[in-house]
Formats: C-alpha cells, structure tokens, sequence
C-alpha cells in the first residue's frame, strides 16, 4: 500500500511536469500543476494510511 | 551571474564558517529530544554523520552537483539534470570565488541534511545504518537535488524556459537542505517503524518525552547564529543579492524564528496550559527553516508573518504526525524541517513580487514530494536490505548506549525500569 501510494506520488509529478510543457496559457498551466500536485497528495494519503496500519498492527 | 567582490568573498567566507553552529544545534536538539539511554549514541551519530558526509560528498556527490551539466532536450527546452564537475574536487583551488563558496556552503549543508533522518530515528536506529543513510544522502541524492536547484539545473531554470518568475528559489537551503532532510526523516521512519511500546494495540499512543530540555533550547539558540550565516551567505551566492540587501536577510531571520516561537507558545498556553518547552524549540527552528526559504526574498513583516504560521502548524502538526497518523519521529523533524520548509518555499512564492514565482515555487515542492521522497524510499528500503536500520529488540530494551557503545551517556544516573517492557 506504501509503495502504491509513492507509485501514486510520482505519476502526480509527472502530471505537473507535463502541464508545463504542454500548455503556455498562465491559467491552464497552474491548474494542471496543482491537479498534479492534488494526486502527490492522494498518493501521501495512501501512504500514510499504509503506514498506520502496519504501526498499529505491529503494536509495538 | 555577478561577480562576487573581495569584500563580499570575505564577508561570505565568514559566515559560513559560523554556519555549522547551525549543526551543532541540530545535533543538541535530536540528542536532548531522544531518551537518555541513547544520549551518546545520538551524539556520536551525528558527528559521525557529518565525517562520513565530507567524505562521501567530496569522493563522488561534489562530481555531480556543479560544472555545465547534462542537458536533455525535452519539448524543445533544455532540462539541465546533472552536474558534470571535475572528479575528486580538481581544481577547487583555482575555481572561481563564486565556485569555491557554493562548494563550502555544499558542503556544510549536506551535512545538515543528513543529520535530520538520524534525529527521527532516535532511540532505534543503527550507527551503522545512519552513516549509511548519510553516504546516500551525500553521493546520490542531496546532489541531485542541489544541482537542480542551486547549480543552474531545470529547476532554477524554470524562469528562463517557462517564463515563471526568476525560477524556483531557495536561497538558504529550505528545500535542497530542509524540505530533502524532512522527507529522508519520513521514509526512515516508514521503514525502521516506531520505538518499542510507543504505539500499543490499543489505546492512545505513549509519551516518550525528550531526556534533556537544556540541550534542546540551548541548541535553538546555537541554530540561530549558524542559521543567520547559512540565509545571509545563501542570499549572496544563489540570490545573488547585493550587500546592502544583507541585513535584511539577517533580520527576517530573526524576526521567523521570533515570531515562529511566540505563536508555538500562545498555542501550547493555550492547548495544555502552559508553554511546552519541547514544542516552543520546534517552533523555533521551524521559523528558522521557513526563513531559509524566504529571508532573501520577503520583507520583515512578510517574514514575522511567515514565521508566525510556521509557529502554529508546528504543534498542531507534531500532534497530529504522533496521534493521529502514528509517526513515531522523536525530533518532530518531519514538521520542523518538512511541513515548515514547505511552507516557507510557498511563502517566498506568495510574499516574492515577480509573476509566475508561486507556480515555480508550487513546481519545485512538487519534484520534492513526487520525485524525490519515492526516490528517497527506493533507495533507502534497498539500503535497508543490505544494512538494517533498526536494532535488535535486546538493543533497544537496553539503550543505544550501552548496545552499540558499551556505556552511557550518564553513568552516575539511576536508570528507572521502563514500564512499557514488562
């Protein structure tokens, strides 16, 4: 689940790197770079979550 | 680039020799946030740390951070990725003077950054495995990272070939050293798990506070004066600002951190009654390190702002780091060094006045978090294998000390049995 959620992270950044090469309009290029940056944050969510429940099963 | 003179080659030269006082902070707070029975092991970790970074960085990581770099044509716009500077630090001495302060400040930073992760590993992470943490750190990524923002990489270029601002700025190090330390700090802690006892199958989790207040806030106070070195020097060499812009530089420090603290401190006053000594230092160098980001760019009352906000998310997020999403980070570097660098690099964006800064300052904090911590994970869950980050379970029931070194930190103390274990 942790590595799905980084797998998740990265695709989001390539997301934004691609809004900048593929638009040149101001206002399309920034939505696309924070759509990219809301999939890095589901990615960290998916993350974290992956990591609470290996903390907590654990019980250490 | 402007040529640097005499007088600023000497100022600068100055000032980052103050710098590593900065470390030596960072150094007494991990120590004094961990448990008492790992004191010397946390100490002698981060000198080790930063021995095995100098080395590392000077035998490969110096190689890929500078010179004219490898480009790729991407869409028709260079993307600068890689360094490509003479091997083993050949001809340092006849560099230019601009190329010999960025190399120092490197070299200082680098140190800082590997630093963070061994102060969120306290109390359960190998010697060993921290050293080895500090090669990769200083041979492959804090390179990367460096060459993209500060070395003429397509980071920094970002103003040139998209026309956003003057590129993605970080003029003290608030995403190469800060924002780098505090996502290497959060794969570690996904990787070595938390300490022994911390987090109970069930129920909330348990209070492991810091051994050693004194440490902690006498080491704030160190930060503070490495900290104005590492702002003021790094506004001239990757700012290239002039003199007469230093002092500010010097006073946004200052007024971060101070405005970072008193806001840690209402907050805790508010929360639990009265200030909470571990936070209000968290908050402290959370305001310094959203300082790193912006003190060459903002005005002081943008600055006593910036760091205000930094003083608040501090607390509020080390509790919700701990209770809520259960990361055990002891040093609370993941909010000091990450969530607070973070925000100060979106500050510099949204307190700079040139149009587009935001959305490159959005970009880099994006590569950071997309790129670099999965990078970051990869390499140290490899390391892992291969050198294991956590101790033993007997180690960790005994202490640092007296398992990796053969005695404490405090030999004359009585060391109370730990109820967690029985």
């Amino acid at each position: 689940m942790k590595a799905f959620g980084l797998l998740v992270m990265a695709s989001g950044f390539f997301l934004a790197i691609a809004a900048l090469v593929l638009y040149s309009a101001p206002a399309s290029r920034a939505a696309f770079v924070l759509c990219g940056v809301a999939v890095e944050g589901l990615g960290l969510t998916v993350a974290v979550r992956g990591h609470m429940a290996a903390a907590r099963g654990e019980g250490r | 680039m402007m040529p640097i003179t005499d007088s600023a080659f000497a100022l600068c030269l100055a000032l980052l020799l103050f710098s590593p006082l900065a470390i030596a902070g960072v150094a007494l707070v991990n120590t004094g946030l961990g448990r008492c029975r790992s004191a010397a092991q946390a100490l002698l970790g981060n000198l080790a740390i930063v021995a095995v970074t100098a080395i590392a960085f000077a035998l490969v990581g110096a190689t890929f951070i500078g010179g004219m770099g490898h480009v790729l044509q991407l869409a028709g716009k260079p993307w600068n990725w890689l360094g490509t500077a003479p091997y083993l630090l050949g001809g340092l001495g006849t560099a230019g003077p601009h190329a010999q302060l960025a190399l120092l400040f490197e070299f200082l930073a680098v140190a800082l950054v590997a630093q963070i992760p061994w102060g969120s590993g306290a109390d359960r992470l190998r010697l060993t495995a921290g050293c080895a943490i500090a090669v990769v750190l200083a041979a492959v990524v804090f390179p990367l990272t460096a060459h993209w923002i500060w070395s003429g990489g397509w980071l920094s270029q970002l103003g040139v070939n998209f026309g956003l601002g003057a590129g993605f700025l970080d003029g003290g190090g608030a995403a190469t050293v800060q924002m780098l330390g505090g996502v290497s700090a959060l794969a570690v802690v996904w990787i070595a798990g938390p300490r022994k006892g911390k987090f109970p199958k069930e129920g909330l989790s348990t209070a492991l506070p810091g051994h050693n207040a004194v440490y902690v806030l006498f080491g704030c106070l160190l930060a503070l004066v490495g900290w104005l070195g590492w702002n003021v020097a790094g506004a001239l060499i990757w700012l290239h600002a002039p003199l007469s812009a230093l002092p500010v530089a010097a006073v946004n420090t200052l007024l971060s951190a101070s405005g970072a603290v008193a806001a840690t401190f209402a907050i805790t006053r508010l929360r639990f009654g009265k200030p909470d000594a571990s936070l209000c230092a968290n908050g402290w160098l959370a305001g310094l390190v959203a300082s790193s980001a912006c003190a060459g760019v903002v005005t002081p009352i943008a600055a006593l702002c910036v760091g205000f906000i930094a003083g608040i998310i501090t607390p509020l997020l080390v509790e919700l780091f701990e209770l809520a999403l259960s990361i055990d980070d002891p040093s609370g570097a993941i909010t000091v060094h990450g969530a607070a660098g973070l925000w100060g690099l979106l500050a510099a964006g949204l307190f700079a006045p040139l149009p587009g800064q935001l959305l490159a300052q959005i970009v880099g904090i994006a590569t950071l978090l997309g790129l670099v911590l999965p990078l970051v994970y990869l390499l140290f869950w490899l390391l892992n294998r291969v050198v294991p980050f956590r101790v033993d379970s007997d180690g960790e029931r005994i202490g640092m000390d007296l398992h990796e070194l053969g005695g404490g930190a405090y030999p004359e103390f009585v060391i109370h049995r730990d109820e967690s274990y029985r």
